[in-house]
């Protein structure tokens, strides 16, 4: 019982180049995976960077050009999607419309010849879990959007399935709806102690709900990790730049001084979180920070330190205020202040001479994102 | 004040009469009390109707015409079905090449497929024939058009839909009957109508595929050499066209509301 419940060994997906390897176009880039049991587990990446594809190997409708997949430790390649432990929610839903709402979540109990008595308890209990008791009767095109999304919820759920599989279940709802099914899905998931597949474009929706969260880029797993990991560690370039916002900064390194390494920006020296070493004096590092942990002062008051430059543009964002701040060398540091009561920062013009501060440990020197297919 | 003139309206009204009047003429004429199909009418009368009734081989080319109308476009449906699953659903070798071959009999004169049906059954094959020989030729022109209608109806579906099937453990016999034929039911209802329609005013071709037992089309030609038989033909052509006219509107409502039930759930909170 402790195998995991998903694995992907070294899963590759192309398409084409039968002929010649050189023109086949790979969708999922020899990965490699293991989803413990009832977790939440999210593909996150932009469109075409092969999460789908990934789902998809694992429900059964596409089958892996090399490599391995099990579930529950037991090898899945020959096992056809009629027979997998797995099921899967849609992303346009694809519910049955020309059956009511009871047949479409009794339909997989049906298809395995679940006792009709039994089978109703089941949906029930189903319908009763997303709260759509009183809906039986109604047909597909009958229900809002949301609605649509608990009935292909109960119709996956209700067959029990060891790993549950969702394709961007929350895209086609509007902003309130997704944030709200967000959180209930959350809950849903807990409840039940089903594994959560779940594929997404949107990083909050990935870092709201999931346990552990896999970054891909152009059919490669960037990063493995937990959504804190993930936001305050980003592995490269790539994932501190999808994941939330981050501010780029080319500096020149002068080396290690109290556990920080000493970066040159200009004329300026900044403090940067040592990283895995490896970086020798001069060399040319970039740093990753986050907006929210840059401080912004004003540059009026004699003998200040930071970073020197002057507010190009200032984004007023309701929580929060965003400036945009043109340093000495010609580079753009972005710095995002809470619009709270006291802060003396918030009120900035653009053309005010600033200094920009940060804590050595929020400044993460990053490697590029390896060379890979652009994504579409 | 200058009034536009409502040229599009005009337009409408003028092609509607062009396309109905003749028609309508002929309702008018099989009440119309003279032998003769010309003006003034001569008053109203239900004879002809009567006539029609007591006419055995006029009614009995109307059987044949049912009964290889309705076995043939059973058949075409069926056959069409199975091509039109196969054409939209799998890939294979040859698939653009059987699509196209398929649809030639649509575009093949009737005539031509006639003779040609004719030298096989009686010179190479040698039957007698018969309604089975017009049947037989029927099914060759109705299964395209079973197969386009069927095929239409599989293309529009939401895409996901045998895939769910497949995911909530159905294989794909069990698939195709729980989703994929009942979705389809109104497409095949409506294949299988315009088969029929087909069928049942089918000359060029039966004409030369028929034994001793004509069908209607046939028939009635026939009898147009003999005037006095005349109001008979006209009355019937009267009741058969409003009948494939009811038949094609329930045809038409069938694939409609098929493609109601498919068009993807609008989306709302």
């Amino acid at each position: 019982m402790n195998d995991p419940a998903v694995e992907l060994l070294g899963v590759s997906r192309w398409f084409g180049g039968e002929q010649n390897p050189d023109d086949r176009v790979v969708a999922v880039n020899s990965i490699d995976l293991t989803l413990r049991r009832g977790e939440f587990f999210t593909l996150l990446g932009p469109s075409g960077c092969g999460k789908t594809t990934t789902l998809r190997i694992v429900a059964g409708f596409e089958d892996p050009s090399e490599g391995q997949l099990m579930i529950q430790g037991k090898p899945m390649n020959d096992v056809p999607a009629n027979r997998r432990p797995v099921n899967m929610v849609f992303q346009n839903y694809a519910l049955f419309p020309h059956l009511s709402v009871v047949d479409n979540v009794g339909f997989g109990l049906a298809v395995r010849r679940v006792p009709a008595a039994e089978r109703r308890r089941l949906v029930a209990e189903a319908m009763a879990l997303v709260q759509l008791d009183g809906y039986e009767k109604r047909r597909p095109s009958q229900l809002s959007g949301g609605q649509q999304q608990r009935v292909a919820l109960a119709r996956a759920l209700v067959n029990r399935p060891a790993v549950l599989l969702l394709d961007e279940p929350l895209g086609a709802l509007d902003l309130k709806l997704r944030k709200a099914m967000q959180l209930e899905l959350k809950h849903l998931q807990e409840q039940v102690g089903i594994t959560f597949l779940y594929v997404t474009h949107d990083q909050e929706e990935a870092l709201t709900m999931s346990d552990r969260i896999a970054v891909m880029r152009g059919g490669d797993v960037l990063q493995i990790g937990t959504p804190a990991e993930i936001y305050e560690r980003p592995a490269d370039r790539f994932v501190a730049d999808f994941i939330g916002e981050s501010t780029f900064l080319e500096t020149t390194v002068e080396g290690v001084q109290d556990n920080h390494l000493v970066v040159r920006l200009g004329e300026t020296r900044m403090g940067a979180r040592v990283n895995g070493g490896r970086l020798q004096p001069g060399e040319q590092v970039t740093l990753a920070l986050r907006p929210e942990r840059i401080s912004v002062a004003s540059a009026k008051g004699a003998g200040s330190t930071g970073l020197a430059g002057s507010v190009n543009e200032v984004v007023y964002l309701g929580t929060d205020i965003r400036y945009v701040v043109g340093l000495a060398d010609g580079q753009r540091a972005t710095a995002r202040v809470q619009n709270a009561r006291g802060q003396q920062s918030t009120s900035l013009k653009v053309g005010d001479a600033v200094r920009l501060v940060w804590d050595p440990e929020d400044a993460l020197p990053l490697p590029d994102p390896p060379e890979g297919p652009s994504q579409g | 004040m200058l009034r536009r003139v409502p040229w599009g309206g005009l337009y409408f009204l003028v092609l509607t009469a062009f396309l109905y009047a003749p028609i309508l003429l002929l309702i008018v004429f099989s009440f119309n009390d003279s032998i003769l199909l010309t003006f003034p009418l001569r008053g109203f009368t239900l004879r002809w109707y009567q006539a029609l009734f007591e006419a055995d081989a006029l009614l009995g080319s109307v059987v044949n015409s049912l009964m290889v109308g309705v076995a043939s476009s059973l058949v075409a449906t069926v056959l069409g079905t199975m091509a039109a699953i196969g054409v939209v659903r799998f890939r294979f070798p040859g698939r653009d090449a059987f699509l196209a071959l398929a649809g030639v009999p649509l575009v093949i004169p009737a005539i031509v497929l006639g003779v040609a049906l004719l030298i096989l059954f009686r010179q190479l094959v040698d039957v007698q024939l018969s309604l089975w020989t017009i049947g037989l030729g029927h099914v060759v022109i109705n299964i395209p058009i079973a197969m386009l209608i069927v095929a239409s109806r599989l293309i529009g579906f939401e895409d996901n839909l045998e895939e769910a099937a497949m995911d909530l453990g159905a294989g794909f016999w069990e698939t195709q009957w729980r989703v994929t034929l009942p979705m389809s039911l109104p497409a095949l209802l409506a294949a299988f109508l315009t088969c029929f329609t087909t069928s049942f005013d089918e000359y060029a071709m039966s004409v030369f595929l028929a034994g001793t037992d004509p069908t209607l089309p046939i028939y009635l030609y026939s009898q147009l050499r003999f005037p006095r038989r005349l109001p008979h033909v006209v009355t019937l052509t009267a009741v058969l066209m409003t009948l494939s006219i009811g038949v094609l509107f329930v045809a038409e409502w069938l694939r409609r509301s098929g493609e109601r039930t498919s068009t993807a759930p609008e989306v709302t909170a």
